[in-house]
């Protein structure tokens, strides 16, 4: 069994943190040079928590050496993934080891500036912050010349407002600059060019919780942890149909029959297997059989056609409609989609009023084709990954539920069967 | 009656806007600050705001339009939001919110003549393991059940807004 990092109990005040070496590694990392902190963090292969997997410490080592002026840290906590809620009971009950890691973070890339742009829903979870960064502050872990060493680091929360789209990098950085919420196009890179036009690095909140355990102990220990390429633990968080629905972290390449039987108790009474999404919303889906013995870590959930994204691990029972279930995801995505691109704007829309009508038992097989058709055409041909996120779940549904869609075609809907027809 | 932001208001602003290198920054925390203490974001306050920041109506308008927990009009007293997506969805988020309106009497998106309940429903919360989940105004109400839905307007009803 390996140790928690990122969850643990009696940590969440200061005093606590404190007592279980808390801010030690900050110590030790301003001892250390910048350069052989972001060197520590690749040694790890420490990934981006938030669905891309982007290796954090090669993120960190692209702030040109030579920038002048100010760099930015962006800690990213718009959890908004359906299916995932990992950041929010990590920022409840462990808020100080994402304010340590941003402090390191802060110190390796150079930057006396950061924010926590957090959802605006957690309300609850930003006065959390608030309170944790006044506790550092107070300890002279934020702030001018913390510890002696001559390093400013000022941390501020921000909230936003309500759209999933900020949780996009570029996103969130106009949103956090004051504007909608609508991507930038890539070059420039946030590196380069990124909050307030400043090189700025932005990482998940559970990839910065990472980094003081990964000062303290090194790169290799954590390396070791996890299964191949796949470094580390990770926060699962499970729903649906499940005993004990909830957040559990354990070490990368957990098999999914692990995470269900051993940390979920099982399916819930008398609910059998039917799917699983395995990584939030927007990954595809997996039928039972492809999900059961699947090693939950990036490589392996690629190899099996899917996603780790996020860890939001969504349990699937039999009796639950497919077309039902796109549906709800289509109009989620629809509601979400910024409006800046064709493909996105317009596939969102379509695909949800295709869905409407085959839901409602008013559609043909034809109309099938073309949802499918309207997925494969959004796919790679936006500014960001929305419409993608979007695609992903209409094709696999599809690709591996297609006869309930058909039976819907036929005019064999839940519905309908439900009123006995 | 034209719209005017109160000094204490204005002075907590300039705090707010100390944290970035430039004042449109501190328009998303600050419009949410305000809809606090107003229960919505009216136009005039729109303006008031564009005012404050030196920003074009436009640029605040175009905010206000774009994030979902901006209210442009009056909610009620308690803002009553079903979430709407798949683990919720699974876990009888549909017949909550069918529960709801048919208790209070209004659809989704109206409010009761009392001015206490709006009923909105919304996308994913961020608490899909405790699945219904209900938020009102800032308060999580989670793994909810017809029941404890029940019990929690009752509550709502004589003002205590707190979690079960």
């Amino acid at each position: 069994m390996t140790e928690n990092i990122l969850l643990k109990d009696n940590v969440a005040g200061i005093e606590g943190y404190f007592a279980g070496g808390g801010y030690k590694p900050l110590k030790k990392a301003l001892g250390l040079k910048p350069a052989d902190i972001i060197e520590e963090v690749k040694k790890s292969n420490l990934r981006g928590r938030g669905g891309a997997g982007f290796p954090a410490g090669l993120k960190w080592s692209f702030i040109p050496k030579d920038a002048q002026g100010e760099r930015y840290l962006v800690c990213n906590a718009d959890e908004g993934e359906p299916g995932t809620f990992k950041d929010r009971e990590l920022m409840r009950r462990n808020p100080h080891a994402v304010i340590e890691g941003m402090a390191i973070a802060a110190y390796a890339i150079g930057s006396s500036h950061g924010y926590i742009y957090i959802r605006g829903e957690f309300a609850a979870e930003a006065e959390v912050l608030e309170a944790a960064i006044a506790a550092a502050r107070s300890k002279g872990f934020i702030g001018k010349n913390i510890l002696g060493s001559g390093f400013n680091f000022e941390l501020f929360v921000h909230r936003g407002a309500g759209a999933y789209i900020c949780g996009e990098e570029t996103a969130l950085l106009e949103s956090l600059e004051g504007f909608k919420g609508q991507p930038r196009l890539k070059p420039p890179f946030p590196a380069i060019k990124g909050l307030f036009g400043r090189p700025t690095v932005m990482n998940n909140v559970e990839t910065l919780a990472a980094v003081p355990a990964i000062i303290e102990k090194g790169g290799d220990w954590y390396a070791a942890i996890g299964s191949g390429k796949s470094a580390g633990t990770k926060l699962f968080c499970v729903s649906g149909a499940v005993k004990k629905p909830g957040v559990y972290e354990l070490p990368l390449g957990v098999t999914f029959r692990d995470l269900l039987e051993k940390s979920c108790g099982g399916m819930k009474e008398g609910k059998i297997l039917k799917a699983v999404i395995p990584g939030g919303s927007s990954t595809p889906v997996l039928t039972a059989e492809e999900a059961w013995g699947v090693k939950l870590d990036y490589e392996s959930l690629a190899a099996a056609g899917s996603m780790l994204g996020s860890g939001g691990v969504i349990v699937i029972p039999e009796g639950e409609c497919m077309v039902k279930l796109l549906q709800v995801l289509a109009r989620f995505y629809h509601h979400e989609s910024c409006g800046q691109c064709t493909p996105c704007r317009e596939g969102c829309g379509w695909i949800e009023k295709l869905l409407n009508r085959l839901e409602e038992g008013r559609g043909s097989s034809a109309d099938i084709d073309n949802i499918y058709a309207a997925g494969e055409a959004m796919m790679g041909r936006t500014i960001c990954p929305l419409a993608d996120a979007m695609a992903m779940p209409v094709m696999s549904f599809i690709k591996k539920f297609r006869p309930e869609f058909e039976a819907h075609a036929r005019g064999e809907t839940c519905a309908g069967r439900a009123a006995g027809k | 009656m034209a719209f005017k932001l109160t000094e204490e208001f204005k002075a907590r602003a300039a705090q707010v806007c100390a944290r970035y290198p430039v004042k449109g920054a501190a328009l998303i925390p600050l419009l949410l600050e305000l809809q606090e203490k107003e229960g919505f974001v009216a136009e005039e306050a729109m303006d008031a705001m564009a005012q404050l920041l030196e920003l074009p109506y436009s640029r605040v308008k175009a905010v206000v339009t774009f994030y979902t927990m901006f209210n442009r009009e009056p909610v009620g007293k308690y803002h009553l939001q079903v979430c709407r997506n798949i683990s919720c969805h699974m876990a009888g988020a549909p017949g909550l919110l069918e529960r709801l309106k048919e208790r209070l009497g209004i659809a989704e998106g109206e409010t009761t003549k009392d001015g206490l309940f709006t009923i909105s429903s919304v996308e994913c919360l961020g608490a899909c393991g405790a699945a219904p989940v209900m938020q009102v105004n800032e308060e999580y109400f989670e793994s909810l059940t017809p029941e404890k839905l029940d019990l929690v307007l009752e509550d709502l009803r004589h003002g205590r807004l707190a979690r079960r």
